[in-house]
């Protein structure tokens, strides 16, 4: 790789993120896919490094995967979107994160629009009055929870007992990374490293003694895409898209996937196991797949939680290889555990 | 294996790497106009072999490059060798020359 032209990349796309004070929210489909993830991260700001991040049961949906899939205008989005900062401005905040990608670029797309479109917030500001009598502030600052980590990278590394290295051999893992579309392929500007090179995971990695593997496909798409997954009849076109990513990675022998998106850890772990099932093909050594992990979960292990309390068992690529070469000692039985 | 109700389809990307590029050299060794080839299609279009089968010049040049041999050689086999696309051809390629140095150079074993 080009290091020097990509650090001039980085530096023109860095993000001033808030050290603390956030209101947080949740993703509809993490909390299915990945459970523990969200968990975790509050866990990590708030007993382990003591931040104030603020979340409420009143929080909804965001409405992105209706509106992607054209089941919802983006006039009721913005106004779903306008509840969730109403009720930011009811408990004091002004820093907003989002847990989800797919949030996140709603929440972005539709500041923006009211930017260009000052007209619609008024509109919107009243259908949420009509609706709910609420009124809201715009927040300060909008981030994304995996900026969040990144900002905190090094307290973590500082705190870890595992590092991402091969405990064997001692040499750092071969880390993917792979950012969720959302982030910043919409608005460059508002992702840390932009769209070509965001860094938000690269950042992570980096600090807890990973390497980053460069290779062809880096930045194509999970497959997700809501109608591609969504329609049956579009399935396929999904699972073709992630196949395509790990005909590329594979050469490289990656020890595992790091993403920061709901939908790409999800089908880059599911799809391993259809592909192996559709064509007999695996992907990583011994005939296993390649572990696939959310960043909170890679946080957790460098942190040293236990890896069934960050809900790894939930994978369907099974995590065991990964955790023999960080040297991680966990109980087998207690996989299955409730 | 397992019946999922959708399908899998591998990826259309052409490794530049992976292309050997002996028979290319050849190629443009023999008739270096072959580079000069801009895909107009003109050689396609007035084609009268083309009209029954699926010769297409334009194409064969295309997948030449790509590196996809067979699929370019089952498109230029029908070829008359009338030199029709030769008249046509805006780049001045000697087309004619092109065909058969092509069918000489790939058909090798
Ligand atoms: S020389 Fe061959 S390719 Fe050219 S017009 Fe005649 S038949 Fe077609
Ligand atoms: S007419 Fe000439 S330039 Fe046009 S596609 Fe045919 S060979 Fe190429």
């Amino acid at each position: 790789m080009i290091f020097n032209g990509k650090q001039r990349i980085w530096s023109e796309y860095q993000k001033e993120i808030p050290d603390d004070h956030y209101f947080y929210v949740r993703s509809c489909i993490r909390q299915n896919f990945f459970p523990a993830s969200e968990k975790t991260f509050l866990d990590i700001v708030q007993n382990r490094l003591g931040l104030d991040f603020f979340e409420t049961e009143h929080h909804t949906t965001c409405g992105g995967i209706a509106y992607h899939s054209d089941s919802i205008p983006q006039e009721t989005l913005m106004t779903i979107v306008a509840r969730q900062f109403a009720l930011m401005t009811d408990a004091g905040y002004k820093n907003y994160v989002a847990s989800c990608i797919t949030s996140f670029g709603i929440y972005t797309e539709t500041l923006e629009t009211w930017r260009h479109y000052p007209e619609l917030e008024t509109k919107v500001r009243e259908s949420l009055w009509k609706a709910t009598k609420r009124e809201f502030n715009k927040p300060e600052y909008l981030a994304h929870a995996s900026d969040v980590i990144y900002k905190l990278r090094d307290r973590i590394a500082t705190a870890s007992v595992n590092r991402l290295v091969n405990k064997k051999t001692g040499e750092p893992l071969k880390v993917v990374e792979h950012i969720g579309c959302h982030y910043s392929k919409m608005f460059p500007s508002k992702g840390v490293g932009g769209a070509e090179y965001p860094y938000v995971l690269t950042g992570m990695i980096e600090a807890w003694g990973g390497e980053i593997i460069d290779y062809p496909e880096r930045r194509h798409c999970c497959g997700f895409g809501f109608r591609q997954y969504l329609v049956k009849a579009n399935r396929g076109y999904s699972l073709s898209n992630t196949h395509k990513k790990f005909e590329s990675m594979k050469p490289f022998k990656p020890d595992m996937i790091i993403t920061n998106c709901p939908g790409c850890p999800y089908f880059l772990d599911r799809w391993q196991y259809v592909i192996s099932e559709m064509e007999g093909k695996t992907y990583g050594e011994n005939s296993q797949g390649i572990p696939v992990f959310t960043y909170e979960e890679v946080a957790g292990l460098v942190l040293g939680y236990d890896p069934w309390d960050l809900g790894l068992q939930i994978h369907q690529t099974g995590v065991e290889p990964l955790l023999d070469k960080m040297g991680i000692i966990y109980n087998k039985a207690d996989k299955y555990k409730l | 294996m397992i019946d999922f109700g959708y399908s899998l389809t591998s990826s259309s990307r052409i490794s530049l790497d992976n292309i050997n590029q002996k028979k290319l050299k050849k190629i443009t060794a023999v008739e270096p106009d072959f580079l000069k080839c801009m895909a107009c299609g003109s050689c396609a279009a007035s084609c009268s072999a083309g009209n029954f089968t699926k010769v297409n010049l334009r194409m064969v040049i295309l997948l030449l490059n790509r590196g996809m041999e067979k699929e370019a050689i089952a498109l230029i086999e029908g070829c008359m060798l009338c030199g029709k696309c030769t008249l046509v051809c805006p780049r001045g390629i000697n087309t004619r020359n092109l065909i058969i140095n092509i069918l000489k150079i790939y058909k090798e074993v």
